[in-house]
């Protein structure tokens, strides 16, 4: 998608979260031959993306870092692997209805629980049509349209036992 | 015309199904397999649900709309109906509406059927107030938004050893009605469909396992991600929603559109007897998947992201104090409005509701055209 700087809502901070966020949810993996979901490539497809849900996600990701600062007394992007898969982990942990305490801290959760959600989809939907993803997975990387797939038509003599039963449904009255 | 192929997906759950000797059938899904009517066959997209780029899966545009437009209908799109007006007489008059451009327009009219479903109907029915319909029009029975019924959906995914057909393929292979008609012993009345979900992509498989804390984030994904993909197949339990007067559509105090109509608003509590069945559904989703093989099951109900099918809130009935519309979808207080939608329902049956609504607005149609002379007797 073409942009210009004035299209990006997202801070600089924000920015660096969310592409850290993304690379901590789905890493390189060099057994696979495979890029994480910071890859440039992919990152930038994930910040045009998240474009239309900013306000949640910007909102979700400035509480990241304001938690681990609290926590960590560092920004979320400088954490290390294990203090970002924690704290993502915790993020998709909707508190139950007996942890409620405050309404307002409650209400956060949620809000932060929803943006996570966002935020996940956006980056496996970017990372995952990454061409080089697809073919690490034996995929052409190739929209479905217009060559479409083959699928088998399948052995329909299956059916024999259903046909055999007879019918499972009412007569409607007349 | 041929239905739409099992694969390997529908093989491996119509073999757990004859394991158990439940019911189950083959699946149109509303797909042309062969060229029909200016369309072309299926050549398994896959992504069905997000429009079909062949033009193999039915929708209104490439279906009804052609046919009408031929026949002289005039289509106007992206325009919202403010009111239906009425006159001196309490016949329907017209309809005030907005145009693309957001200019108000009249459209004068000898008949009006509204085809706006469980939502949209009540919300223009009960916008349509005057001196002669106070709270809203056709709503003598004070039934118009209520009874509102939804399709509360329970899914079950079975996780596979083998390669099912994953995001290749129409979305739903078979299907089975084995839970479908009442039995007392169940601890619920009525009963569900099962549609068999054929596979996921690859973004919903990476969805699906992360969400459900079967792929983790960071470590380990891609190697619980591989365990996954194009391994799921399962179903959805689409079970049957009754109608109950306290679900509601009513009009929101103070939350307008941006033609400042005001919206709707939805009061909406899941039945004892839907939740029944929705366990139901599960427990017995599990036990078809583990007979075809599944080594993993994944299940969400009632799910949050489907089975929002819009029906009753404008119900049908011999009864005008028990009713909205007749038994052949007229007002029974506005003798040339029409109702054809979800709305009329009377229970939204525990099946997707499109081709029941397609039967009722043909037969509402044919019995138009046969009381044409008498239409307004």
């Amino acid at each position: 998608m073409d942009s210009i700087a004035t299209d990006n809502p997202f801070t600089a901070d924000q920015e660096r979260a969310l592409i850290a966020f993304a690379g901590a949810a789905i890493p390189a993996s060099s057994a696979y031959a495979v890029p994480g979901a910071d890859d440039p490539l992919i990152a930038a497809d994930i910040l045009a993306t998240a474009r239309r849900y900013a306000d949640a996600i910007g909102a979700a990701l400035d509480r990241e870092d304001r938690l681990a600062i609290a926590r960590h007394g560092a920004k979320f992007v400088d954490l290390d692997a294990a203090a970002k898969k924690s704290q993502i982990e915790r993020a998709n942990q909707p508190r139950s209805s007996d942890d409620a305490s405050d309404d307002a801290e409650d209400e956060l959760d949620r809000a932060r629980f929803s943006a996570h959600r966002t935020m996940l989809s956006i980056i496996a939907q970017c990372y995952y049509r990454d061409d080089r993803v697809m073919r690490s997975l034996d995929m052409e990387p190739r929209s479905p349209f217009p060559e479409g797939f083959e699928v088998e038509e399948g052995d329909w003599s299956l059916l024999e036992p259903v046909r055999r039963r007879g019918k499972v449904y009412r007569d409607a009255p007349r | 015309m041929p239905p739409v192929p099992m694969g390997k997906s529908g093989q491996t759950l119509a073999k757990g199904f004859n394991q158990l000797g439940w019911h189950w059938w083959p699946s149109d899904t509303a797909i042309a397999t062969q060229q029909y009517d200016g369309r072309d066959r299926c050549i398994n997209l896959g992504a069905c649900g997000s429009g079909c780029a062949q033009g193999a899966k039915a929708s209104t545009d490439i279906t009804y709309w052609p046919h009408a437009v031929r026949a002289g209908v005039e289509v106007r799109t992206r325009c919202r109906v403010r009111e239906i007006t009425v006159n001196d007489e309490g016949m329907a008059s017209g309809v005030a509406y907005y145009d693309e451009e957001g200019v108000e327009r009249f459209q004068a009219a000898q008949v009006v059927i509204v085809a706006c479903n469980g939502v949209g109907t009540p919300r223009l029915l009960l916008n349509s107030t005057s001196g002669k319909f106070p709270n809203g029009l056709a709503n003598s029975s004070g039934l118009v938004g209520k009874n509102l019924m939804f399709h509360p959906y329970a899914s079950i995914q079975g996780v596979f050893d083998e390669p099912m057909d994953g995001y290749k393929g129409p979305g739903v292979c078979i299907w089975s009605q084995e839970f479908y008609e009442t039995d007392a012993e169940r601890g619920f009345v009525r009963g569900y469909t099962y549609e068999i979900n054929r596979g996921r992509g690859p973004v919903a498989t990476a969805l699906t396992g992360m969400f459900s804390g079967r792929i983790p984030r960071g470590e380990g994904h891609h190697e619980a991600y591989r365990r996954l993909f194009n391994r799921i197949t399962g179903m959805v339990g689409i079970c049957e929603d009754l109608p109950e007067e306290h679900n509601t559509v009513t009009l929101d105090p103070d939350l307008k559109d941006a033609h400042g109509i005001p919206a709707p608003k939805i009061d909406y509590t899941l039945s004892e007897n839907s939740r029944r069945m929705l366990d139901h559904a599960v427990a017995r989703g599990t036990e078809v998947l583990r007979a075809a093989g599944a080594v993993d099951i994944i299940t969400e109900a009632p799910i949050g992201v489907g089975g929002w099918h819009l029906m009753g809130t404008a119900r049908m009935g011999t009864d005008p104090q028990r009713s909205v519309v007749n038994e052949w979808g007229r007002a029974h207080d506005v003798r040339n409005l029409f109702i054809v939608d979800g709305s009329i329902f009377v229970t939204s049956a525990g099946v997707n509701p499109t081709r029941t609504i397609q039967a009722l607005a043909l037969y509402v149609a044919d019995s138009m055209k046969k009381r044409l002379a008498n239409l307004f007797d």
